[in-house]
């Protein structure tokens, strides 16, 4: 596979990972601010703004702020992973770029302030809807070789570290040691888990009983949940070495190391020790993705052509 | 627009605003009277509903938004990318029209193949005064680094789009040839899928030739031109990028074929073997369908601003060890003033009189006939020889007093530059305009690909001048496309 475009179709997936995880966390707190005060709004869209990356001095009115700045990387994302399958859409199926490129259109209609306004939840379920709608796609039409992995490999990375980032915001501001929440942050854990969807899964695990370090050991580290980090990594580790073994490359396998490391955290740390400081293990979950993500670069995409030619 | 409680089955498509003139009419013989191959369309739009007709017209138009087909517009808002208009209704060709048509063809391709390849070696048709040597060495696509170099299988022009017109009397001709990198065929492709889904009971009934085939005889082609050695060789096809007016074509073509679609920044050359940067290393490239043009090319020996070629790919292509459809350096055959010759150019070569005719043509190069333009600009097309996508033409009858100044300020300060040709009546097509019928003009490109043997898909693409009173079919000029049916 040109090395292009396995660059193309990691961006196209984390791209559009990114814009559903956009979607997904600004419905969910629009729907917590309905039952609200207005005093709680402001740290609230603060926080928003944290768990989605964003770096600047909030100036003005956080909400408007973060409505904009959501709506804006949805958007932003949606075009860049359709930008990203246009440069590549004759590796990825007909199917695939017309559901994409439909989302593309329809975001560009539904995602402004105005519209968003009076029908969040619409906008929120179009492109989470979509996103999903199109790893379906992907995975019926697409062949499950290498792109696919790559494909795979872009998805869960982003989705490993939007789950760790929003981990990190949210016990930050809510996690007080023990066990015990306050009642009125209750609806803010439960806020938590559905923003990746977890809700329901958690339930079924736990009982409707919201307890801090469930919650983070559900997110963090439980095996099956398609959404956390454990699963996003021990995909990421598993396509990437799908990958290894489809070129086949003579170099040694540097990447299979670094994602070896990242599971074995996920694996062997015990939850005491993750819950008396999760900002630094998130942390370090970030920093050892990316280190995958600049390594993925130095082997399959941006590789001087000498070194290539000696072997 | 339809009334509300207007009876539904009395609302159907009208033909009031259908017109006739001096031009060829592809669907009437006379008023009301439709020519049999297209009578099969005429009833079908004379018993469905009209909201029937405006369903259908929606679903293609969806259909064609949802799978991207879209074209860039040069020079408006940088990289614009649009729907490429289509028409409805299909244009309609008789098998014993399109005999002819293929035949003309072929012995077209076939001297013109035989030209590029003596203007670039033993130049006999020049010493023997065929065609005069300054209309070849002055044309801006020679390329003097192709002498005496044998390009694999003496095979030049190994994909052509023809542009023919039909004439008041019936008759086609052709209006210029396109040698370099022609495109559209995409467009003939994927409209034929959609009107399949759109008149299903059309095709049952009216026999359609199939033109699926296209891309399999392709790739075939291609195949062919591998240099020796290279059983299993590994074909590409090059693009400029996503910026290119035909992205769309060069990726959907990539993958009708199955090869890798490359950027210029995907390759790089090394000991004159150019490779391709993968996943898995480096990887030998053998054919390259080029749709980048020969300035762009190669860096080292064209235009060196370029970023969209491959440094060193010209002199591994001279080395034989890569092969490159087109050839460079064909467009001198598809120069407007070299045009004129091509009667010539079948004769001497083939010693055959031509099946298809030009359009007369007028070189302003030469001073009679210059002379003779000068007078009588407002009768007619004045193109610039080097360009295509009717970019810099001027059509007399609709041009204004300050346009003929201009053109014959830039005749004078360039006459080689530019050929004059009478305004052509172009044959119309119906075409739906919501609810009604109206005729506009249409000409048509076949695509020809030339290997070890000479295939031409039945069909090809219809353009069509949607604005009324338009003779300029080019998409980037406002026209649009119709699907060509060739009957069995």
């Amino acid at each position: 596979m040109l090395s292009r475009v396995a660059d193309s179709l990691y961006w196209m997936s984390r791209y559009l990972e990114r814009a559903e995880h956009a979607a997904h966390v600004m419905g969910v707190h629009w729907n917590l601010m309905l039952e609200h005060d207005a005093g709680s709004a402001g740290p609230r869209w603060d926080r928003v703004l944290a768990a989605l990356g964003y770096q600047d001095e909030v100036v003005g009115d956080p909400f408007a702020v973060a409505q904009t700045y959501a709506l804006d990387q949805v958007v932003t994302s949606i075009a860049a992973a359709r930008e990203n399958a246009r440069q590549v859409r004759e590796q990825i199926s007909s199917e695939m770029w017309e559901e994409l490129n439909r989302l593309f259109h329809e975001s560009r209609r539904i995602a402004e302030p105005e519209s968003f306004g009076s029908q969040p939840h619409d906008v929120v379920s179009a492109v989470v809807q979509s996103s999903r709608l199109f790893q379906g796609i992907t995975d019926t039409t697409m062949l499950h070789g290498e792109g696919w992995q790559f494909i795979q490999v872009g998805r869960s990375m982003e989705r490993v570290q939007d789950t760790a980032r929003l981990l990190d915001t949210h016990f930050g501001e809510f996690f007080r040691g023990g066990d015990a929440i306050g009642m009125s942050e209750h609806m803010e854990w439960v806020g938590l888990l559905r923003a990746s969807s977890a809700f329901e899964a958690y339930c079924k695990v736990y009982t409707a009983d919201m307890r801090p370090d469930r919650i983070a050991e559900f997110l963090l580290l439980n095996a099956e949940f398609p959404y956390s980090v454990r699963f996003g990594v021990e995909q990421l580790r598993r396509s990437l070495e799908r990958v290894h073994q489809a070129t086949a490359t003579r170099k040694s396998d540097r990447l299979g190391k670094l994602a070896g490391r990242l599971t074995a955290s996920l694996s062997y740390t015990p939850l005491e020790e993750i819950m008396s400081n999760l900002h630094e293990f998130t942390t370090t979950i970030r920093r050892l993705c990316g280190q995958i993500h600049s390594g993925i670069y130095q082997v399959y995409i941006t590789y001087p052509i000498e070194a290539a030619l000696e072997v | 627009m339809a009334t509300p409680g207007f009876d539904s089955h009395t609302d159907q498509t009208r033909f009031d605003d259908y017109w006739f003139d001096g031009a060829f009419d592809e669907m009437f013989q006379a008023p009301g009277e439709p020519r049999a191959h297209y009578r099969a369309l005429y009833d079908l739009l004379r018993e469905l509903p009209l909201a029937e007709m405006r369903r259908r017209k929606q679903a293609a138009d969806i259909s064609f938004l949802h799978q991207g087909i879209t074209f860039t517009v040069y020079g408006r808002e940088e990289g614009t990318e649009r729907i490429f208009p289509h028409d409805l209704l299909p244009r309609i060709l008789t098998s014993r029209e399109w005999e002819t048509i293929e035949r003309g063809l072929a012995q077209r391709i076939t001297a013109l193949n035989l030209f590029l390849h003596d203007i670039y070696n033993a130049g006999r048709s020049l010493t023997e005064g065929v065609v005069p040597r300054e209309i070849v060495y002055s044309c801006k696509h020679f390329r003097r680094q192709m002498r005496e170099f044998t390009v694999p299988q003496n095979r030049y022009i190994t994909v052509v789009g023809t542009d023919l017109v039909r004439l008041p009397d019936g008759r086609f001709v052709v209006l210029e040839d396109n040698l370099r990198v022609p495109s559209g065929v995409s467009y003939m492709l994927t409209s034929r899928q959609v009107m399949k889904r759109i008149f299903p009971e059309l095709f049952r009934t009216a026999g359609v030739r199939p033109i699926d085939h296209y891309s399999e005889a392709l790739l075939a082609t291609l195949r062919a031109l591998a240099p020796e050695g290279r059983p299993d060789p590994n074909i590409v096809l090059l693009t400029p990028g996503v910026y290119n007016s035909a992205y769309f074509e060069h990726a959907f073509l990539a993958r009708q074929m199955g090869i890798e679609l490359v950027e210029g920044r995907d390759l790089a050359v090394h000991d004159n073997t150019v490779y391709m940067r993968t996943t898995a290393g480096l990887r030998r490239v053998d054919v390259i369908y080029r749709r980048v043009d020969d300035d762009f090319i190669d860096p080292l020996v064209f235009r060196s601003d370029s970023s969209l070629g491959v440094a060193g790919l010209f002199s591994a292509y001279r080395a034989g060890n890569v092969a490159l459809a087109n050839a460079l350096g064909t467009g001198v055959a598809d120069d407007k003033a070299l045009y004129a010759y091509v009667p010539r150019i079948i004769k001497f070569f083939l010693g055959e009189e031509p099946i298809l005719d030009n359009v007369e043509t007028f070189l302003c190069g030469e001073p009679a006939a210059r002379a003779h333009v000068l007078e009588r600009l407002d009768q007619y097309v004045v193109k610039a020889v080097g360009e295509s996508g009717g970019y810099g033409m001027l059509i007399g009858p609709n041009s204004t007093v300050a346009e003929r100044e201009e053109f014959r300020r830039r005749i004078l300060a360039d006459p080689r530059n530019y050929i004059a040709q009478p305004t052509l009546q172009l044959s119309r097509a119906p075409c739906f305009f919501d609810g009604s019928v109206e005729p506009r003009h249409v000409d048509l490109r076949p695509y020809i690909l030339f290997g070890d043997k000479l295939t031409i898909v039945p069909g090809g693409l219809t353009r069509v001048a949607l604005r009324k009173g338009s003779l300029v079919v080019n998409s980037s000029q406002g026209g649009g496309s119709k699907d060509t049916w060739v009957l069995h």
